[in-house]
């Protein structure tokens, strides 16, 4: 087992516990993936800048923000839907489908999130093209990470972590927009009549994105991000990952060697592209690992030298591991269909897509009319004068909608009950009581019921009506105390 | 440590050492991993100084910063007292009988009169305000002095039965059993109870109406309903303070009791007695205010 060489190699080296985290400087490269990569990330930035400016009309009642999630209010507005804090379910299923939707992702194409979409990735690659944008290409910006401290690379880093500072401060106080009017906010900001909340959530989410998108970077996907760790227990051997295929690569040899002795290496040359293009600095060639996000910059890179020695391409491809052995067998590759149209793929879309119509459902058939009853229960009754019995209960009208409403509360099934109100006298007590309920409100009111002496304990119900086009109702069942036979 | 070598598996080299056969991979941490670990211990010192940190034998230390929980609870409650200090005022404007004007000064007044009774009121009244034997129930609409917000302020300001007030509720139900004979009591008793309809009538009731006339009706009216003037409570209704028993009305005639409450100007201020009287009123048995010109009895308690 012991290899004299490597043994003598290490030797001379004192042990440390603790390493210096060099950078990676990866190299420019064009390709399919590539383009994909810049399609996305352009896709998701614009996204989350420009989301807050959309409008959506809502009426004169509520905010005419497509996307706000209102904290102060307590309400979540997305484009037609808004949610109410409880309706929170929804959220909670819109998270449920999240995570579901990763594992569905994981399942068919691997690590792709971590690829292409994930914050952490689309905000290191903009930054690396800061870095190459100031520095040059990767050996130029692995001289000057080297070179001295002297004037000129003091400019250098100045201006490109000033370039850092406002991307990071422009990402930062994007978020904020999300959380209130952005027109309004974004004039009380640079006025400084804003919250200080937003100030200092402003500040936390610039510095994050500046340490984070400007230096940690893959350290992030390495040793913070958990995701990684959760991913190498969901991929099997039938999961679509980038993979170096050993076989027809090794033995590695250069060009030159491979010609003076043909047949005896395989078709890496060992340019070492795929680590150099590779944005968290790892060799693929290795196998599958905690590193790798699978964003594909190998498989161009890789292409591009199979291309240019005029071997076929695809020695570093997305492929199953499965697959990579079939092909090493001379047998065809798994139909791409096939790849993703397997039983975990298809298990995980019928959760994912069951709980998402299951949420459209409750959101196509919610009723935006809502009644809550809480009865008094000290005292659980009281006698009036005339001998009849009168319970009191809290109602909490609620009208979702964003205009006012006339609304009806009414007794059923208590035979002789009245109703009456805070605001309405006992004698004008009827069986039902009206109210108009703000928009996108709800009123609290005290119901008064009363029955004849000698009624006994007995269940009936509350019905609250929309006196609109819509008539919408809820029924809520309660309960009146007596003092029972006497 | 001769046998750090290559770990041929994972081709990362081995720390050198080896304990029955079991090699360490030499995998160290990233630097700034450590640098993180030397933050958390300059923040904690920082906070140590900063703040309470310490415990010692009489008093933790107590921070460059002079922070306390007490003095945030105090500063909060300040903070709430300034917030509330604008609903107070409009409180001591408005007089109490147009306080349902504005609904939303009504509500805050009744939120704050629920504070209040919980502190002052619920000892006798209970929690509920629904009373008990000789602690009127202030949820019904049966009200010995009054039921508009007015009378209830004024009960509240003066009390009942207190001495050195001379505006205070004052009734007086004589002691029958020292002037009545125990059949006629009896008699009576009968009477009384028929009003309500809790007796039918018979022989001993009818003897009761003759004894009724002339010693009740002064007060309590002729048809037994009461006069709010005298306190004197409505006979002819389902609401007994002391008891609709034949057992415990007999006992009210011969011996009455005869409640008090305190006058709460001595112990409150008047906004949080006028939020106490809309509190009561809101209980459901509020009635609503009749101005009465000619009676200026009414109108002495203008509060500042």
């Amino acid at each position: 087992m012991n290899n004299p060489d490597t043994t003598l190699k290490t030797e001379d080296r004192p042990l440390s516990l603790y390493e210096k985290h060099e950078p990676v400087f990866n190299k420019r490269i064009d390709g399919k993936f590539r383009r994909i990569k810049w399609a996305i990330m352009v896709a998701c930035l614009l996204v989350y800048w420009i989301t807050p400016w959309i409008r959506w009309d809502r009426g004169p009642y509520a905010p005419d923000q497509a996307v706000l999630v209102d904290l102060a209010h307590r309400r979540f507005y997305m484009f037609g839907i808004e949610i109410w804090p409880h309706e929170f379910y929804f959220v909670a299923g819109l998270l449920i489908m999240a995570g579901i939707g990763l594992f569905l992702v994981t399942s068919a194409v691997g690590r792709a999130w971590c690829g292409y979409a994930c914050p952490q990735t689309v905000w290191t690659d903009l930054f690396q093209h800061v870095d190459r944008f100031f520095d040059g290409d990767r050996n130029a910006r692995a001289r000057l990470y080297r070179a001295p401290w002297g004037p000129a690379k003091i400019a250098r880093r100045l201006a490109k972590w000033t370039v850092y500072l406002l991307i990071s401060f422009a990402t930062g106080g994007a978020w904020i927009f999300y959380f209130a009017d952005a027109p309004t906010l974004h004039q009380e900001f640079w006025s400084g009549t804003a919250a200080p909340v937003a100030y200092a959530t402003v500040f936390v989410l610039t510095m994050t994105t500046f340490v984070l998108g400007g230096f940690m970077r893959e350290q992030v996907c390495v040793y913070m991000c958990p995701w990684p760790r959760i991913q190498t227990a969901m991929l099997d051997e039938k999961s679509l990952i980038v993979t170096y295929k050993d076989w027809r690569g090794e033995p590695r040899g250069s060009l030159k060697k491979a010609q003076k002795n043909p047949g005896q290496f395989g078709d890496c040359v060992d340019c070492n592209q795929c680590v150099a293009v590779c944005p968290t600095g790892i060799d693929i060639r290795e196998g599958p690992q905690i590193g790798c996000i699978t964003c594909a910059l190998c498989i161009d890179a890789c292409d591009r030298v199979m291309k240019e020695t005029g071997r076929p391409r695809g020695l570093i491809d997305y492929a199953t591991l499965e697959d990579s052995e079939r092909e090493k067998q001379g047998q065809p590759p798994t139909r791409h269909l096939k790849l993703i149209w397997r039983p975990r793929t298809i298990l995980y879309f019928c959760i994912w897509s069951g709980i998402g119509l299951a949420l459209l459902f409750m959101l196509g058939t919610r009723v935006h009319t809502d009644l809550t009853v809480a009865k008094d229960r000290n005292p659980p009754y009281i006698v009036l004068s005339d001998g009849s019995i009168r319970n009191a209960y809290t109602l909490r009208l609620r009208n979702m909608e964003s205009r006012p409403r006339e609304m009806e509360v009414a007794i059923n099934g208590l035979p002789g009950a009245v109703m009456w109100s805070e605001d309405i006298s006992a004698d004008q007590a009827a069986r039902s009581v009206r109210r108009t309920v703000a928009a996108d409100e709800t009123q609290s009111m005290r119901a008064y019921v009363s029955v004849p002496a000698g009624t006994q304990d007995k269940d009936f119900t509350f019905t609250l009506r929309a006196l609109d086009e819509q008539g919408e109702t809820d029924t809520v069942e309660a309960y009146i105390d007596t003092p029972g036979e006497q | 440590m001769a046998n750090k070598r290559i770990d041929e598996a994972t081709q990362t080299e081995t720390v050198g050492h080896e304990w029955d056969g079991i090699e360490e991979l030499n995998t160290p941490l990233p630097r700034w991993w450590l640098w993180t670990f030397y933050a958390t211990i300059i923040f904690a010192i920082a906070y140590c100084v900063a703040y309470p940190a310490w415990p010692l034998v009489k008093q933790g230390t107590e921070g460059m910063l002079g922070w306390t929980s007490r003095g945030q609870l105090a500063k909060e409650m300040s903070a709430a007292d300034q917030a509330r200090t604008s609903v107070r005022e409009a409180l001591a404007r408005v007089p109490i009988e147009r306080l349902p004007e504005d609904g939303g000064l009504m509500r805050q007044a009744v939120a704050g009169g629920a504070a209040a009774f919980k502190v002052n009121c619920v000892q006798c009244h209970g929690a509920g305000a629904a009373g008990s034997k000789g602690f009127p129930n202030l949820n019904d609409d049966d009200w010995l002095w009054g039921g508009d917000l007015r009378a209830i302020e004024t009960t509240l300001v003066h009390g009942i039965r207190q001495p050195g007030d001379d505006q205070t509720r004052t009734s007086l139900m004589p002691s029958f059993g020292e002037i009545l004979e125990p059949g006629q009591i009896e008699d009576l008793t009968s009477y009384v109870l028929t009003l309500s309809g809790r007796e039918k009538p018979s022989a001993s009731a009818q003897r009761g109406a003759q004894l009724f006339a002339d010693n009740c009706t002064v007060c309590h009216g002729a048809d037994g309903k009461g006069l709010r003037e005298f306190g004197a409570p409505n006979l002819a209704d389902a609401i007994w303070l002391y008891g609709g028993t034949r057992e415990a009305v007999a006992s009210q005639i011969r011996n009455p009791h005869m409640g008090v409450m305190p006058a709460w100007n001595a112990r409150l201020d008047p906004v949080t007695i006028k939020m106490l009287a809309a509190y009561v009123h809101s209980l459901g048995g509020g009635e609503d205010f009749v101005e009465v010109a000619e009676n200026p009895a009414v109108e002495v308690d203008e509060q500042p």
